[in-house]
């Protein structure tokens, strides 16, 4: 477990220092008039990312033998970590995020997961998502039950938003949501939306959805007639490609825009795919790189368009689990445990690396295979919610992510 | 009550004119029919094989490694390098996309067509891995359309050892440690060190057979892995010659020798036959029938599919040996099937293809589908994952999802109004299934193409 001569050391959570833990004690009300101020943004990188590729341990003793040509080498070294401290460094590709944690903008979890201890991608997505312990069980997300538990906001209805064709788990539920992805959409004939309302009139359910998508439009068309500029979508027929990489920078764009607007949602979810590499994975250049390059440009595409909204902004990043600690037989990665997740925004207070760092020996590791966890996402999860988002602790214990009272909300994660 | 309505709307893709009438006189009977032999494509496109396709990418992988060599420091020679990639294999996308569109639209046996997109998606691959995009369709085409009225073994076993899921999941470079290809290396210190990859063995088991809750364990994921290890593909160079270039072969070197167990049974078999033969178990498992009966009874009965229904078509395919057209009886037999309350939300395939087949139009041209479902969010052959594209309405049914389908629908009604009565097509594509309200509303719309639009927005036809 631990290593005299390495120069990490076995971290402790951040406690609630003072101010910051008084939070939870002060009423709602008091927050009443920033409510409608914080914005939050969740990135799901669906496929399960290597946490151990994208925040590098590498002071670990253990770490380059096990990842052997898809380690990424210390910093300073050529093609080397970003450095963030004495044991972690980010991907070289993550120069935004890199940026950020100097600024003081940016969390990198480690050893983190979710309470999903199986491998399935599928699986794994859904307790990520539905906020329990197990991937059946309810058919809401944990972002949508703390939605009608944030205090409420005059201005808006729908207050999130899945910058996609459809709300992914996470968002479903009772509570409204809109979706919307970055497709150029012409101007629909206003006399046949009004002839389709009046002919859903009869089903609820087809009219709810009719009603949001108008509501959506409206926004867009608001916030500058981004319709006309938009490009259009990667991997489409008239280029021939696959779907690119930088889908998901058009994804962030979008997001960016739909929130800043007037009335726009304080929520959003994105979701990248790509992560399951278990062939080829590469280095500090590779398939995998490409995918974390185009992810920090999505993400800085994120806060430019934001703008004046990034101070009051958090991106959480977070993905289903981890991948195998050693390289496999084709040059791969396969489905692990533990992981990395990042927490980045101007309302963050950042620069820090948050982990109770396991080792990699194999004595260590989860059935001799895994970076063993050592926290939950949903302390990080209940958090944000509870520090930026203002859900009362009573409510993210019971109805948001039922069975959770063993993961206490990390504190301290924002600026106050 | 059993009406030609739900045969032909529900089990099938949607009503070409005529097909309500055909199946009136009994629905069942005009469903079972089309559960014999193997199921051809309908239209005329003419397609190239996985081998062929492997092949010519092959080509064009060694002619890009000529013009980088050729040309080290020109930035325009990368742009052409990359051409060279996708000549070889985008004609055979866009072939394969429009050649499911026509045969769709086109067909005589609309519920076998419906079970061919069924299995193609219940054994997913996804083109937006480069390395297959040229021969993603040709999995349902080759290894899928010959089965889907025989075994579940043969089927299994056919799309197993087809070259798009063996390099979807990543298994030709699985090597085995113990192989003689890792001896061979160990012994001349290779740089390189073989071991294997799980992909494909946990999803066989995972997302094709037993299920995710199946009763297999991480060990048992990694012998399969061990089990499987040789399964490859022909063609290459150097150690990986051997084969005809893009067909399944069985790269013994690459095996892991020995006997291996495998959910607590020892399998002692010699190479390949070892991995056929764990397959041949798990289609026989409690588990796998449960698991496809499952997904059938979501398919064609409710996103929440009854259990009653599911237990008899778990029973069909125990007691059959996984005999699909008598597990697909058990389906017709079940009385909740045939529930006209009980209705599922399309998903854009289901909306194309039957919107195509009401207005009795087959398309030409590549474009126009690839088009049409990247703006409705299924790119064919794309589902992104192995699991394939989500069966509920919860995947589907996104505000902006029925924004873009008023989009296409408005699209293809300015192209294809020709002045049928939209009433008159209202009855031949939905027949009982059009509601009187849907009626008025085409009766009293602005035009014949807004009427069009209407028909195809309307929630009678966007339900099957």
């Amino acid at each position: 477990m631990h290593w005299p001569m390495s120069p990490l050391t076995r971290r402790r959570f951040l406690l609630g220092s003072g101010g910051l833990a008084l939070s939870a004690a002060i009423p709602n009300a008091l927050f009443a008039y920033t409510g409608g101020s914080s914005r939050l943004v969740v990135v799901i990188m669906r496929g399960a990312l290597d946490g151990l590729a994208a925040a590098p341990p590498y002071a670990d003793p253990d770490y380059a033998s096990l990842h052997r040509e898809l380690a990424i080498a210390a910093p300073g070294a050529a093609d080397g970590a970003l450095k963030l401290d004495n044991s972690f460094g980010l991907h070289p590709a993550l120069t935004f995020l890199h940026e950020r944690y100097l600024g003081g903008e940016l969390l990198v979890f480690h050893a983190v997961a979710s309470p999903y201890r199986d491998r399935s991608h599928f699986d794994g997505q859904n307790v990520l998502e539905n906020g329990l312990t197990k991937p059946v069980g309810s058919a809401d997300g944990w972002l949508n039950r703390a939605l009608a538990a944030m205090p409420r906001s005059a201005h808006v209805s729908e207050r999130a938003v899945a910058v996609s064709q459809n709300v992914p788990l996470i968002l479903r539920g009772e509570a409204p949501v809109l979706s919307k992805s970055p497709l150029a959409t012409p101007d629909v004939d206003e006399d046949l939306l009004s002839r389709l309302a009046d002919l859903y009139s009869k089903d609820d359910w087809f009219s709810a959805r009719l009603s949001e998508a108008v509501q959506t439009e409206k926004l867009t068309d608001a916030s500058g007639g981004m319709n006309a500029n938009q490009a259009p979508p990667a991997g489409s027929a008239m280029t021939g490609k696959p779907p690119a990489v930088d889908r998901i920078t058009g994804i962030a764009r979008m997001a960016g825009t739909l929130m800043k607007s007037e009335g726009g949602p304080q929520i959003a979810v994105l979701e990248a795919t790509g992560w399951d590499t278990h062939a080829n994975q590469g280095g500090a250049k590779g398939v995998l790189a490409q995918r974390l390059a185009g992810l920090d440009r999505a993400l800085r595409t994120l806060a430019e368009e934001l703008g004046a909204l990034w101070p009051q902004t958090a991106v959480l990043v977070v993905t289903e689990f981890g991948r195998t600690a050693a390289m496999n037989g084709t040059r791969g990665t396969d489905h692990g445990t533990g992981g990395c997740a990042f927490l980045a925004g101007g309302a963050i207070r950042g620069g820090r690396v948050i982990a109770d760092w396991p080792g990699l020996s194999h004595a260590a590791l989860l059935d001799n295979r895994d970076l063993r966890p050592t926290l939950d996402l949903r302390s990080v999860f209940k958090g944000v919610l509870d520090e930026h988002m203002h859900v009362d602790t009573k409510t993210l214990d019971s109805r948001i992510f039922p069975d959770s009272s063993n993961a206490r909300p990390l504190q301290g994660l924002m600026r106050s | 009550m059993v009406v030609p309505e739900i045969a032909v709307l529900r089990f099938g893709l949607g009503a070409r004119p005529g097909d309500l009438g055909n199946a009136a006189g009994d629905p069942r009977g005009w469903l079972r029919a089309q559960t014999r032999g193997a199921v051809a494509r309908a239209g005329d496109t003419a397609l190239a094989s996985s081998a062929e396709i492997f092949a010519a990418v092959l080509a064009a992988r060694e002619e890009r490694q000529e013009m980088r060599r050729a040309a080290a420091n020109d930035s325009d020679a990368v742009k052409l390098e990359l051409n060279v990639l996708r000549d070889a294999y985008m004609p055979h996308y866009r072939a394969q996309v429009l050649a499911r569109a026509r045969s769709a639209a086109l067909t005589t046996q609309p519920f076998a067509e419906r079970l061919v997109h069924f299995w193609s998606n219940h054994f997913a691959v996804s083109a937006d891995k480069g390395a297959i995009y040229g021969v993603a369709g040709t999995l349902e085409n080759e290894a899928i359309r010959p089965h889907v009225n025989g075994r579940f073994i043969d089927l299994l076993t056919a799309v197993e050892q087809h070259p798009a899921m063996i390099a979807f999941l990543d298994n030709q470079y699985s090597v085995g440690a113990d192989s003689e290809a890792a001896q061979f290396a160990a012994r001349h210190n290779a740089k390189r060190q073989f071991g294997i990859n799980e992909n494909l063995a946990r999803e066989i088991l995972e997302l094709h057979t037993l299920g995710v809750n199946g009763g297999y364990s991480q060990a048992d994921v990694t012998s399969f892995a061990q089990i499987i290890t040789g399964w490859s593909i022909g063609g290459g160079k150097g150690r990986l010659a051997g084969g005809e270039t893009g067909r399944f072969y069985f790269r013994d070197n690459m095996h892991e020798p020995g006997t291996k167990v495998f959910m607590g049974k020892p399998y002692a078999q010699d190479g390949q036959a070892q991995g056929e033969a764990v397959l041949a178990d798990l289609a026989r498992q409690r588990s796998t029938a449960g698991f496809i009966a499952t997904k059938l009874a979501r398919h064609f009965i409710a996103d929440d599919p009854p259990p009653a229904a599911v237990g008899r078509i778990a029973q069909a395919f125990l007691r059959s040996g996984g005999d699909l057209p008598q597990v697909y009886a058990a389906l017709i037999e079940s009385p909740e099937a045939w529930n006209a309350d009980a209705r599922k939300f399309k998903t854009p395939e289901d909306f194309v293809f039957s919107a195509l087949r009401s207005l009795n139009v087959a398309p030409r041209e590549p474009e126009e589908v690839i088009r049409s479902f990247e703006l409705l969010g299924q790119r064919q052959y794309t589902p992104g994952s192995p699991a394939g594209w989500g069966d509920t309405a919860k995947n589907w049914d996104g505000s902006d999802s029925l924004m873009q389908r008023v989009i296409w629908a408005t699209r293809v009604a300015e192209r294809y109004d020709q002045g049928v009565d939209p009433v008159d097509l209202a009855a031949s594509s939905l027949g009982s299934y059009a509601r009187p309200d849907t009626l008025t509303a085409l009766r009293r719309a602005a035009s014949g193409s807004q009427a069009l639009a209407l028909l195809l927005m309307s929630p009678d036809f966007q339900r099957r």
